[in-house]
């Protein structure tokens, strides 16, 4: 049954049509909704059915492996978790509420498809896919002020994005005009052995931008903070979480173009990784609006997530793995709470959530377990995975790297603790209360526990990691 | 497995009886997650202490003190991939300070129980997850479960500050946190290259290795900078006071009886053994920077009108012989400085609450409002007369068997430092009985101290046991020193097998 294969995909195609319907009628946000988290279910459902099938389609242009149904399982999930706690959507104008689902979906499509692809074109149009489908989401906010800031953003974004983009397609031609090919699985050999030439370092490194951008790794993070901050909270924390996962899959999957001798682009991820943490920590620090003090954290993880591919090894690929999967968690409960303190959708100052113990202690229990898990304490799952890269990391000899990565986490302590400390040491004042549902409780609540079990119980998945990774070597 | 020691008889339903202390707290505050009443918060959480500190008890019937050996031992697979086990025991190091943690804990319930009045159920289980912690610390032999443990303190003790502290508790708070967590995050790297060398985490398997000069001179000033600021040393004592004045009354009494010992915990268990030769190198710096605590703890003390401060200052100049006693690395200065350590936990987490308790009245903790309340407290004042005796190390109280033992071995280490040292024990004795003095007597100047009631019965359970402990030590010591022989013994022959040291500073610049 060939059509299983590409069963997800399918069905969110699927699903994308229905959503697409339902956008043309009125007033039907309510519908929407109901129809995303059902395809959301689903989906997660249909990925676990899939996830240990293997084979390939469309002339070998499309692989499917544990590597790629893993990261589908795990991107489904983030999808879920971002429509299950942005329910009401009250950042978006009311009249686009359905096309904004719609393209929501169809971006989560696009990532999917993204981690199967081995073959160049077809990566670069599933990458872009989901990345225009998610520059439309950002000016679809609904400001109430009528200063209509989120195109500024929008604008940002498309703009960067796409030169991202071109720096990856030029990257992309020199790889085909040394080889030949555009398939990754005969790139590979062919680039290891015209391994001294500089022009086959420029375009790995220009291909590897292209993810960079998406994984807000420094010197392309400028779009970051705005971007952040113009988009609606929901869009906020799906642009924060998923996409980042799938950048991941396919910086690990073009690494291994460059393994095992890639000095210089060791060299160079290391460099970007030490910039991105220092850049993002430091810049992080002074932030008053939450969604850019994240967005500035993003970076610095990004710099983390680095250390796991500069050792251009299977356990450091895996470590990666968890690192990010564990950064999505962390994230999304971060996300959680600003989207639920936020009242119309306006964005959340970091000074808003004071006494959040008080007028909401779940939402404070959740944020708090998030600071602490994002700034590496244990027992949650940032510190096991910054110990794993840390080791990794020293292993291979980069000792400065890792006193560099070490320094980091006491830098960004600060503006952790900042957050809860507000939540937990000062009073509300006359902030009001907010409310929170059974969903949004039984939601925090098994983010906690992922957050804990993850950081408590590491063998298991480093374990399926590693075996997901084997299959891309 | 070799330097283990499991005991069969110590299990209770195949849990070995450590597990059994380090996770009862954590899961009476899940159950106290599901109370809602107050009160029965608080006789829930001092059941759980209190039972936590029976299961105790037989540790120290059960252990052996013939051997160095880690007794009660566990050992279990947790994360094979990268050979991290869950593998716990103690020796005559950590056996005191296990008893001491669980015997404190009931005590500190004890100690909040009018004074926190917000938020009770939220302190109570960061009380209870502080015990898991802090007990873990003691007991783990695995590093990674160690690192784990001594890091996730941070939280509950943040939260303690933060939440429910003094005025100026956001700063006390933060500092606290920011000055710990940045000792410690060399400490990581110093623990992943210890693996890569020894591969494996277990820290019996990494004494002894003969690593290279500059190999433990590098690892050796990571631990140090993580333990001497949580012990804290001159000049890395800056948090101290600030957290301590800030902390509510429990929150004060575990960080100076138990946190500020997991700092000289590092310097035995870690230090000494793993870098013995960066030990030697370091030594004469270390110990000139204790004899400086010693004087400026005791010279700041002098100075101190709030009896916080007051108290606080003194654990600089008290951890001051602590670290003393550990680097003339002889069996006297060890032993000593073991014992001031439950000495420091017994009378300053006992001098703690009952600053505690005239806060609670007065409202305050400057001195000059607290003078003069013997006319109306004569069982408090009996109290706090004979802690202070015993922070003064007075003959016949714990701290005196401890300071002696501290400076006999630093007269035999070297005299002219063991004299710099002598001062300090005058100056302990000016700050304490002028605190004495106004408390007690005060002058003709004293405030209307008529409304004060004296000690109620709770009040009077709390600091009996310590009490007890200050004559118990103070008299007969043996029972104490003798679960320590074997392993310091040991400790110290672990030292000693270093290649000694004729390496000096110089000569590791390259």
């Amino acid at each position: 049954m060939k059509v299983m294969l590409f069963a997800p995909e399918l069905f969110l195609l699927l699903g994308c049509l229905v959503l697409f319907f339902v956008s043309l009628g009125s007033s039907n946000a309510k519908t929407a909704r109901n129809i995303i988290i059902s395809i959301a279910v689903v989906n997660i459902l249909i990925c676990m059915g899939c996830k240990d099938l293997t084979g390939e389609l469309f002339f070998s242009a499309y692989k499917i492996d544990p590597f790629s149904q893993l990261f589908k399982i795990i991107m489904s999930f983030g999808l879920l978790v971002v429509v299950l706690f942005g329910r009401e959507l009250k950042g978006i104008e009311q009249n686009v509420k359905a096309e904004y689902y719609l393209f929501l979906l169809l971006s989560t499509m696009g990532l999917i498809m993204l981690v199967s692809s081995v073959e160049l074109l077809t990566l670069f149009v599933a990458l872009e896919l989901s990345s225009y489908s998610l520059y439309l989401l950002v000016p679809m906010r609904d400001d109430h002020g009528g200063l209509r800031y989120q195109m500024e953003s929008a604008i940002k974004y498309i703009l960067f994005g796409v030169v991202a983009t071109g720096v990856m397609l030029f990257g992309m031609s020199y790889l085909f005009g040394l080889t030949g090919t555009t398939y990754l699985n005969e790139l590979i050999p062919r680039l290891h052995a015209m391994y001294d030439q500089p022009a086959v370092i420029v375009g790995i490194a220009m291909v590897m931008g292209g993810f960079f951008f998406k994984l807000a790794v420094f010197p392309f993070h400028f779009w970051v903070p705005d971007v952040y901050e113009g988009a609606s909270n929901e869009t906020t924390a799906f642009i924060a979480s998923v996409p980042k996962i799938a950048a991941v899959a396919m910086l690990i999957r073009i690494a291994v173009l460059a393994a095992p001798e890639g000095k210089t682009i060791i060299t160079m991820l290391m460099v970007l990784a030490v910039c991105s943490m220092f850049y993002g920590n430091l810049i992080a620090l002074v932030q008053k609006d939450i969604k850019r003090m994240l967005g500035f954290s993003g970076i610095a993880h990004a710099g983390y997530v680095l250390l796991g591919l500069i050792t251009l090894k299977e356990t450091g690929y895996a470590t990666a793995m968890y690192y990010i999967v564990g950064y999505l968690v962390m994230n999304l409960a971060c996300f959680l709470v600003i989207c639920k303190v936020s009242r119309n959708g306006e964005n959340v100052l970091i000074e808003d959530l004071s006494g959040l113990h008080k007028r909401a202690p779940m939402l404070a229990l959740t944020l708090a377990v998030g600071m602490f898990a994002l700034a590496g304490i244990p027992p949650f799952v940032g510190f096991m995975g910054k110990f794993m890269l840390l080791t990794g990391a020293l292993r291979e000899g980069h000792l400065p790297l890792v006193i560099l990565a070490a320094l980091n986490t006491a830098i960004s302590i600060y503006y952790y603790l900042s957050v809860v400390r507000i939540t937990y040491a000062s009073d509300p004042e006359d902030q009001p209360m907010v409310d929170v549902d059974g969903m949004t409780k039984a939601l925090s609540v098994s983010l906690m526990v992922i957050i804990i079990f993850m950081g408590l119980a590491p063998a298991r998945i480093i374990e399926v990691a590693s075996t997901a990774v084997k299959a891309i070597l | 497995m070799d330097f283990l020691l499991i005991n069969e008889s110590y299990k209770f339903f195949d849990i070995g009886i450590l597990s059994i202390i380090i996770f009862l707290p954590v899961l009476g505050s899940l159950v106290l997650l599901f109370i809602n009443n107050d009160n029965a918060v608080r006789y829930f959480a001092l059941v759980v202490t209190v039972a936590n500190a029976v299961i105790s008890l037989p540790l120290y019937w059960g252990f052996d003190p013939t051997t160095p050996k880690y007794q009660f031992g566990e050992h279990h697979a947790w994360f094979p991939g990268l050979d991290i086990w869950y593998t716990l025991g103690i020796d005559g190091i950590s056996l005191l300070l296990v008893l001491m943690t669980t015997l404190l804990m009931p005590l500190c319930v004890l100690g909040s129980w009018k004074y926190i009045q917000k938020r009770v159920k939220e302190f109570m289980i960061c009380l209870l997850i502080m015990e898991t912690s802090m007990l873990g610390v003691f007991m783990a032999l695995d590093f990674v479960l160690f690192y784990i443990l001594w890091e996730a303190m941070l939280i509950p003790m943040y939260l303690l500050i933060a939440v429910w502290g003094g005025p100026r508790k956001t700063y006390a708070s933060i500092k606290f946190f920011l000055y710990t967590l940045a000792g410690s995050v060399m400490l990581l790297v110093a623990l992943i290259a210890l693996y890569l060398k020894t591969g494996s985490f277990s820290i019996p398997n990494m004494m002894g290795q003969g690593y290279s000069t500059v190999f433990q001179f590098w690892v050796f000033l990571a631990f140090f900078l993580a333990f001497a600021i949580k012990v804290p040393m001159f000049p890395f004592h800056t948090w101290l006071p600030a957290a301590h004045v800030e902390a509510p009354t429990a929150g004060s009494v575990v960080l100076a009886s138990v946190l500020l010992k997991m700092g000289t915990y590092g310097f035995l268990r870690f230090c000494l053994p793993i870098t013995p030769d960066a030990t030697f190198t370091f030594m004469p710096y270390i110990l000139w920077l204790s004899i400086a605590g010693i004087l400026y703890g005791g010279f700041t003390a002098l100075a101190q009108s709030d009896m916080k401060k007051l108290v606080a200052y003194s654990s600089v100049g008290h951890m001051g012989f602590v670290t003393l006693g550990i680097f003339v690395l002889n069996k006297n200065g060890i032993e000593g400085a073991m014992l001031q350590m439950i000495n420091h936990g017994v009378t300053t987490g006992a001098l703690f609450l009952m600053v505690g308790m005239i806060y609670e009245r007065t409202h305050s903790r400057e001195l000059a409002m607290a003078t003069g309340v013997g006319k109306f407290m004569p069982l408090y004042v009996i109290f706090l007369g004979f802690f202070s005796l015993s922070s003064l190390a007075f003959p016949g109280t714990n701290s005196f068997v401890g300071e002696f033992l501290v400076l006999a071995g630093g007269f035999t280490h070297s005299t002219l430092i063991a004299s710099f040292a002598i001062p300090g024990a005058v100056l302990a004795a000016a700050y304490m009985l002028r605190m004495l003095q106004k408390v007690v007597w005060g002058g003709t100047k004293n405030p209307d101290q008529s409304y004060l009631f004296d000690l109620d019965a709770r009040e009077v359970i709390t600091l009996a046991p310590l009490l007890l402990f200050v004559f118990w030590i103070g008299l007969g010591p043996s029972p104490f020193l003798d679960v320590m022989h074997t392993s310091v013994h040991h400790l110290i022959e672990q030292v000693n097998a270093a290649s000694h040291g004729a390496t000096t500073m110089a000569s590791l610049i390259p």
